[in-house]
């Protein structure tokens, strides 16, 4: 008797809903079981990572702020991986979107300058990051060069221009050497949202992209063009699409918001421009993306989902000394799940009896 | 079956904690933020040793907690808040990237005392604290002289902030008062911490001539490369001689421990206050490691060259110094370089044929 996996004739619509539930219940099995292992009470330690980080108003500011560069950044990338381009680089059009945003913020340092300082750093920011990620599109568009290469190698890129700038020319005169810029002037800041907290405005702006992402797929023809582009790349050019161009646009729209997410976390939660600004959101942004299933409502759950098991992570270490690798672990086997459950959209399970095995060996 | 063993489980770890935290209530709490994994050697597991020499001493009175690899970004403050909103009342966090962060908890929290490792900025209930490890690396530098038959010094550089660029420039003055004709090659890899890159440097250093290795990361990969080529190598932050137990010159072991019983205490008896530590070999907050692998004579002059450090009689920045370009450094400090100038070290001393990254 064999266990096999054999594909369905289509989606099953059920799993699809269900998979996800599936794939959380499994986890938190898997969870506790590792929790008795490591002898801590799995209910108290679940409590702690899903429960508590949600009671009160601190934390729930705090899974805001950690989730808004992602969900930002992944709502980008989603248009893009539905079109079928695949920008790896996020991570660099986010430091790219800081530099340039941060560029304004230094040289009207300490000047009389107005409230225009942020809106320009914001645009600024996502104009950089939209140019930067039409680079490896037009490499792709203009002589087929792989956009999955390019767009990361660029991710190093754009790493070694923030270092240059922080140690060079953008150095804090008054900072011993050390490789940051002055801290920015208020004007030059982005405003928080509850006197005393870190939630900031750029909170509210992911939302606005949510949204708009929302209505851009599911009520747009450019919506529906980056749809079919990606699912049946031969009916769009039937259909007169032009995927190039699809190319070029997601990866803009994908950059300009990265960069975007890069200056308002700049100007945001750290409030000057040093090296190591990111924890790779760039590349966790990817994970968002699949883990909301390149829906923009899926991707806001997703990024504010991921986020809660980072502040989770962290108040398990302090309240019950559970290590950060537990924390690890526990994202790899969520997103382990997930995947695994979701092969069962399209496949079932299926009993193969070992008579029908000897038959098929004699043959 | 294995439910009931889970329950036990359960119930044993639930009584566990109540008890904890029944007698938890008046221990002072101490937070630790470590931007690595602890591991089993490095710039962590050496805060990490710190506080486990501090549970020793003072265990039944304080309750301490950690938060391990926190990265430098925004990330940090959230980290060092939480440990403030767990009760913690003395806050230690413990790498140069913290220091805003941790300056702005630290205003918000004014009840809180904070503590923050190699940086500058301070305030009323935020104290620094570091290490002259230069001191260090002026011995390591007569040390690699001596030693050298090529006459030319391999070191692999993480990044050119002043605490670096201060140790290659102390490696250096400590060479030259041997040999005044000593070569250093300068391998910049932008990390603290990668193996990969750091062998490789190694590995190119010792193809250009170098025979001696010296490094300011963290990883014992160039002790390795140095040890399969026969060549000598200084270790960084840790006690690495098992890396390369014929390869292995000394190391600047980092011991955070006396500073952090002695912080804790003052904190317990009500009399902390924000302070600036500097503390270097007389204050134990570096240790050389045992001087191996040299002929006595050496040794000898290694552990004179210590007490001569370690009394005050000498220092590693004494005047008159000679930068690069052969101008001479003012000298702000009376007979040597003035704290502030070793802080902010940003040009080389001359004899060291490289430039200045960001010059």
């Amino acid at each position: 008797m064999q266990l096999v996996l054999e594909k369905r004739a289509e989606r099953s619509r059920t799993i699809a809903l269900v998979s996800p539930l599936i794939a959380i219940a499994l986890t938190l099995i898997t969870m506790s079981v590792l929790f008795a292992i490591l002898g801590k009470n799995p209910i108290t330690a679940l409590g702690v990572y899903f429960i508590a980080p949600l009671t009160d108003g601190y934390s729930l500011q705090e899974i805001a702020v950690k989730a808004t560069p992602l969900v930002m950044i992944a709502i980008g990338l989603s248009l893009c991986y539905l079109a079928n381009a695949w920008n790896i680089g996020a991570e660099g059009q986010f430091l790219i979107g800081a530099v340039a945003g941060s560029w304004i913020a230094v040289t009207t340092q300490g000047t009389e300058a107005g409230h225009w300082v942020l809106p320009a750093m914001l645009v600024a920011g996502a104009v950089a990051g939209a140019l930067y990620a039409l680079i490896p599109a037009l490499c792709r568009v203009r002589f087929g060069a792989s956009e999955i290469l390019t767009s990361l190698m660029l991710v190093y890129v754009a790493d070694l221009l923030l270092d240059y700038l922080v140690r060079g020319p953008w150095r804090d005169p008054a900072g011993f050497n050390f490789p940051t810029t002055a801290e920015f002037d208020p004007v030059a800041t982005v405003p928080v949202l509850i006197e005393g907290g870190r939630l900031h405005l750029g909170s509210i702006i992911a939302l606005i992209v949510v949204a708009g992402a929302f209505v851009l797929l599911d009520r747009t023809i450019k919506g529906f063009e980056i749809r079919v582009v990606g699912v049946a790349p031969r009916a769009a050019r039937f259909g007169g699409f032009n995927a190039n161009q699809l190319v070029l646009l997601t990866f803009a729209v994908s950059g300009a918001l990265a960069g975007l997410a890069g200056i308002i976390e700049v100007a945001g939660p750290i409030g000057h421009l040093q090296p190591g600004i990111s924890p790779g959101y760039g590349f966790t942004a990817i994970i968002v993306a699949f883990l909301g299933r390149l829906n923009p409502i899926g991707i806001l759950i997703a990024g504010l989902f991921l986020a809660l098991t980072f502040i989770g992570g962290e108040q398990a270490q302090i309240t019950m000394k559970i290590p950060l690798d537990v924390t690890k672990v526990f994202q790899g086997i969520l997103l382990f799940y997930v995947l695994a459950c979701d092969s069962l959209i399209l496949y079932r399970f299926k009993l193969v009896f070992a008579a029908r095995q000897v038959q098929s060996a004699a043959r | 079956m294995m439910k009931r063993l889970l329950g036990a489980a359960a119930a044993l770890v639930l009584a566990g904690s109540i008890a904890g935290v029944a007698h938890a209530a008046d221990k002072l709490k101490v937070g630790f933020i470590y931007l690595g994994p602890i591991g089993d050697l490095g710039w962590t597991y050496q805060h990490e040793l710190g506080r486990q020499a501090l549970v020793k001493e003072l265990g039944d009175k304080i309750e301490t907690t950690y938060l391990e690899n926190v990265p430098e970004g925004p990330d940090s403050e959230r980290a060092i808040e939480q440990l403030v909103r767990a009760g913690n009342k003395l806050i230690f966090t413990t790498s140069f990237g913290y220091m805003d962060p941790t300056l702005k908890v630290a205003k918000k929290y004014p009840n809180v005392h904070f503590e923050h490792a190699t940086g500058y900025k301070r305030d009323k209930n935020m104290s620094t604290y570091s290490g002259r490890w230069y001191q260090g690396r002026y011995i390591q530098g007569q040390i690699a002289a001596k030693m050298s038959k090529a006459g030319v010094l391999g070191y692999i550089g993480s990044f050119p902030i002043p605490e670096v660029v201060s140790g290659i420039n102390a490696t250096m003055l400590g060479a030259q008062s041997i040999n005044p004709n000593i070569k250093v090659k300068i391998i910049w890899v932008n990390t603290w911490f990668d193996p990969g890159k750091e062998a490789d440097a190694a590995k190119a250093l010792l193809d250009q001539g170098a025979d001696i290795i010296m490094q300011h990361t963290d990883s014992p990969a160039a002790m390795q490369v140095a040890a399969e080529r026969g060549k000598l190598a200084f270790g960084q932050d840790s006690e690495m001689i098992k890396f390369g137990p014929k390869a292995q010159l000394t190391s600047i072991l980092d011991t955070w421990g006396p500073y952090y019983i002695a912080r804790v205490k003052a904190e317990l008896d009500g009399t902390w206050k924000s302070e600036d530590t500097w503390g270097g070999l007389d204050s134990k907050m570096f240790e050389m490691a045992p001087y191996t692998n040299m002929p006595d004579d050496v040794k000898k002059m290694a552990e004179e060259t210590q007490a001569a450090i370690t009394s005050g009689k000498l220092h590693p920045f004494k005047c008159p110094i000679v930068a690069q370009d052969g101008k001479e450094v003012e000298c702000k400090g009376g007979d040597h370089l003035a704290d502030g100038q070793i802080l902010g070290m940003n040009f080389y001393v001359k004899g060291v044929d490289d430039k200045l990254p960001g010059k």
